[in-house]
């Protein structure tokens, strides 16, 4: 077990630089994740912790020992690929073997221990087959086995779950989780799924154009995401853009374009450099989940309440999302299926709330790809 | 510093590739043109001017005679091979696989052996005219093979193989569903054929077509034996050098060359107009069962008939050896059979010894083969290098030249010692004959141990890395075990070419001390 510390990392290929100034601290035994779209970088920077690419700048350590430039056969860290890289001419058994056999393991210590990984993800019976003979779901529990049995100080997973179909995603979700915690092991998971990081880890980086937008923990970055690209990468979110009016002591004044009345927003939800970009000529944004807006019937008296026409109305099952159309934006609001949202229809004027604790001014920096 | 681990890797492989590519493949092409630049002592065009200007025209003729055969070849061989590709992938009667089993047997079958077998069979004297005078009482043979057509026969029968190996795998690699998408658009049978699987098929018809066109060019048994000695490139350039004008030989392989690579530049660039990949893994083909009884069993009448005509060769040769020397002279058919030759093969020292040989030298440049083909491959599949695309083009040079010219090459590049002979004088030696196979099929190897390299996910390799094995123990345990079945496909092709293979071998050593696949 080793905590990863990556100082200053930046990796080019050619022209093209893939991730950039890049300080990340992953502390042992933690689960850390790695979100991002596809090519935002988080897989360079994983196959830099694994050793498969050098960075062109920076340093890459594992607990105090600089690692930057070791060849991936000396770090002794357990991956698991997209594909699963099974090898095709070996059984289950020998697939699993592998890394115990260049390390020289006695023959006794060493069917041991293979039985013993492939016990804990429950693939005992299964060691003589030949690796096309499984299914995704028992491929990718032998390559977490074959991954695991090296006892590794650092397990990396690279979308493990991508190429398998829902049900069997779920499964896995919380298999890889119970190894986890069996093992203890410090383990970087990558992936472009929400759902997956939300729900799995200890904390995310959120990854974009190869910068690394923000870190923190799966309740941090949904409900107090750095920029806009953190709040609408994850989860629903209504992004307004605004102009500061007002700075007081508890409280802060925006206004929507076009718009007389005011937003009021609690200094308490802002970042502190939510608080900073205020001197800035950034372009700045209130963002508000739609799950935090409340629809009212009629008027009632209260902060930052708007009046709207409900211009569509999904059902989902559990939830039903509203579209609400408020001067010049739609606002997208989520109410809970009570099973009475018949009142909502079409072209009904309704009263939105917008919560000013809910509300978090962030700067917009989507305009700004490299 | 251990960033340069890896590159000094790929150095460490890369330059014994390299070294044997430019010794053996570019510096004997070079010395070759080099020869055809000399005259009397000096350099000059002058080789070049006899060769268009003489005034018996004889070279021009070959020139020609070479060219519009192979044309011809490709065009017999595609026309056999391909329609037989599709009936065997695309149709399902009974017997279906083993005909299509069948269909390749021709490969087996040296070329010098194959016209043999087809001199006996169907020349002059051969059995089945012979057999049809006798059995209807004419006067003389109905007909009998030689010439020109002879030529085309012979080469059709060999080479449809090349056209029907490599258009089946295509076929077979077609996504099914492209098909069902043009069926879907509205387009008839006959559209989806010409439109959508036709073209599909244009990589694999390219490749059978050089292959067949090069062979052809170099073919020297078939106009030697079987059409007495037509005037062609190849046997020009024998001629030449059996008359010691070595410098009209160079020049004669010098051109050659030219129209091979020619012909290999422009079926690229005519692939590489379009782009062939499928976006899809194939499905695999289906097989549409033939249904209508009288069809089924036209198709199994016609497949078995098929059959007897290409394996009448094998057995020709089968019988030959079952006759004893001196006993089938003026007779029609032979009378006496024994195992007398079997028996002299083993015991008489100047018969075995040539068997022996031929399968020594096979085994020795076969084996260079695969340690050289895996090695280039690897490195030119996974590594990263500078001048990547030139040692590509110095790879698949030797698939390009004739084998006449690559023989010349080597005698002109080897008849004095040289730093890559090790100062040996080569030509004339054992060792000059596994050389030749050896270069003759580097293309081969390489090609077929690419194929599987690419198919090798990268990961695979950085997985084993990751368990902690070094990269020698990873090339061992896991990417060699892999790739294995690919490579050996393609080496075990260049063995067997290699030991039926008479081509490059009449050109360097002299005809009587010359291992025979053959003796008759």
């Amino acid at each position: 077990m080793a905590s990863i510390k990556m100082e200053n990392v930046q990796k080019a290929f050619g022209k093209t630089i893939a991730v950039d100034q890049l300080n990340l601290e992953i502390k042992e035994g933690e689960f850390f994740t790695f979100l991002g779209p596809s090519g935002c970088g988080k897989t360079t920077t994983l196959r830099m912790i694994a050793g498969f690419y050098y960075p062109t700048k920076g340093v890459v350590r594992f607990g105090d020992k600089d690692m930057t430039r070791v060849p991936p056969e000396k770090r002794n860290t357990g991956m698991v690929f997209q594909n699963y890289a099974l090898f095709p001419h070996m059984t289950v058994f020998e697939n699993v073997a592998f890394g115990l056999r260049v390390r020289k393991v006695s023959p006794a210590d060493l069917k041991r221990r293979v039985l013993d990984a492939l016990q804990k993800v429950r693939l005992e019976s299964y060691s003589d087959r030949q690796v096309s003979q499984l299914s995704g779901g028992q491929q990718q529990r032998v390559a977490l086995a074959r991954a695991l049995v090296i006892e590794p100080e650092i397990l990396l997973l690279d979308e493990p779950l991508s190429n398998l179909d829902a049900k069997l995603r779920d499964e896995m979700r919380v298999e890889i989780l119970r190894l986890q915690r069996d093992y203890k092991i410090t383990t970087i998971y990558v992936t472009h799924d929400q759902a997956e990081a939300l729900s799995m880890s200890d904390r995310i980086a959120v990854f974009n154009y190869g910068v690394c937008h923000q870190v923190g923990t799966p309740t941090e970055i949904y409900n107090r995401p750095a920029n806009d690209f953190v709040a609408s990468f994850i989860g629903e979110i209504n992004l307004l853009t605004v102009q500061v009016e007002k700075v007081q002591q508890d409280n802060i004044e925006v206004a929507l374009k076009g718009s007389e009345q005011p937003i009021k927003l609690n200094v308490e939800n802002q970042a502190r450099e939510g608080i900073s970009i205020l001197q800035t000529d950034v372009d700045l944004a209130v963002s508000i989940r739609p799950e935090a807006i409340r629809i009212l019937d009629v008027t009632e008296e209260g902060m930052n309440i708007f009046k709207g026409k409900i211009n569509s109305v999904q059902f989902f099952g559990s939830v039903v999302n509203v579209m609400v159309d408020v001067q010049d934006v739609s606002l997208r609001v989520d109410v809970f299926n009570t099973h009475d949202f018949g009142y909502f229809y079409q072209g009904k004027e309704v009263y939105v709330q917008l919560p000013e604790k809910q509300l978090r001014l962030i700067p917009v920096i989507s305009g700004d790809a490299p | 510093m251990i960033k340069n681990r890896d590159t000094r890797l790929t150095v460490w492989l890369l330059l014994p590739v390299a070294l044997v590519l430019v010794a053996y493949v570019l510096y004997p092409s070079l010395r070759t043109f080099i020869e055809s630049l000399q005259k009397d002592g000096m350099i000059s065009l002058g080789n070049y001017q006899d060769f268009f200007v003489q005034e018996s025209k004889t070279n021009l003729e070959a020139l020609w005679n070479s060219v519009y055969i192979s044309l011809l070849s490709v065009l017999v061989s595609a026309l056999i091979g391909i329609p037989l590709a599709f009936i065997f992938n695309r149709y399902d009667f009974p017997g279906r696989s083993f005909f299509s089993s069948a269909a390749i047997l021709p490969i087996v079958l040296p070329s010098l052996v194959g016209v043999m077998a087809f001199m006996f069979l169907y020349g002059e004297s051969g059995l089945v005219p012979n057999a049809i005078k006798d059995l209807f009482g004419l006067d003389k043979v109905p007909f009998k093979i030689g010439g020109v057509s002879g030529i085309l026969i012979v080469h059709a029968y060999t080479m449809y193989v090349y056209f029907y190996m490599t258009v089946s795998a295509a076929i077979n690699k077609i996504d099914p569903s492209l098909e069902e998408a043009a069926y879907n658009l509205g387009a008839n049978k006959f559209k989806v054929f010409w439109k959508v699987t036709f073209p599909l098929l244009t990589p694999a018809i390219v490749a059978a077509s050089l292959l067949v066109f090069m062979i052809s060019m170099a073919s020297f048994s078939a106009p030697f034996f079987l059409a007495g000695g037509y005037r062609v490139l190849s046997l020009q350039i024998y001629f030449s050098k059996i008359n010691g004008d070595m410098e009209i030989a160079a020049t004669q392989s010098v051109i050659l060359s030219i129209v091979s690579i020619s012909f290999l530049l422009f079926m690229r660039w005519y692939q590489n107009r379009k782009d062939y990949r499928m976006a899809s893994k194939g499905i695999g083909a289906h097989r549409s069962e033939v249904k209508n009884p009288f069809m089924k069993w036209v198709m199994v009448v016609t497949g078995i008939i098929g059959v007897i005509i290409l394996l009448l060769p094998h057995f020709t040769i089968l019988l030959l050896s079952l006759v004893p020397d001196g006993t089938w002279t003026f007779q029609t058919y032979p009378t006496v059979f024994n195992v007398e030759n079997y028996r002299l093969l083993f015991e008489d020292p100047n018969i075995f010894k040539p068997l022996r040989n031929s399968l020594l030298m096979a085994v020795i440049a076969t084996l260079a083969n695969l340690v050289f083909g895996v090695i280039a491959s690897y490195v030119l599949v996974k590594r990263k290098f500078v001048g990547k695309s030139l040692v590509d083009i110095l790879v698949m040079i030797p698939w390009a030249l004739p084998a006449t010219v690559i023989g010349m090459n080597l005698i002109f590049a080897f008849n004095e010692p040289s730093v890559f002979s090790f100062g040996q004088i080569l030509v004339g030696t054992f060792w000059i004959l596994p050389l030749a196979y050896f270069i003759r099929h580097i293309p081969l190897v390489v090609r077929s141990t690419n194929a599987v390299l690419e198919q090798l996910d990268d990961s695979i390799e950085e997985a084993a890395r990751n368990l902690g094995a070094k990269w020698f123990y990873t090339f061992r345990r896991v990417i060699f075990p892999i790739i294995m079945p690919g490579v050996l496909s393609g080496t075990l092709l260049a063995f067997i070419e290699s030991v039926g293979n008479s081509r490059p071998r009449s050109c360097c050593t002299r005809f009587q001390t010359g291992p025979y696949p053959l003796k008759s």
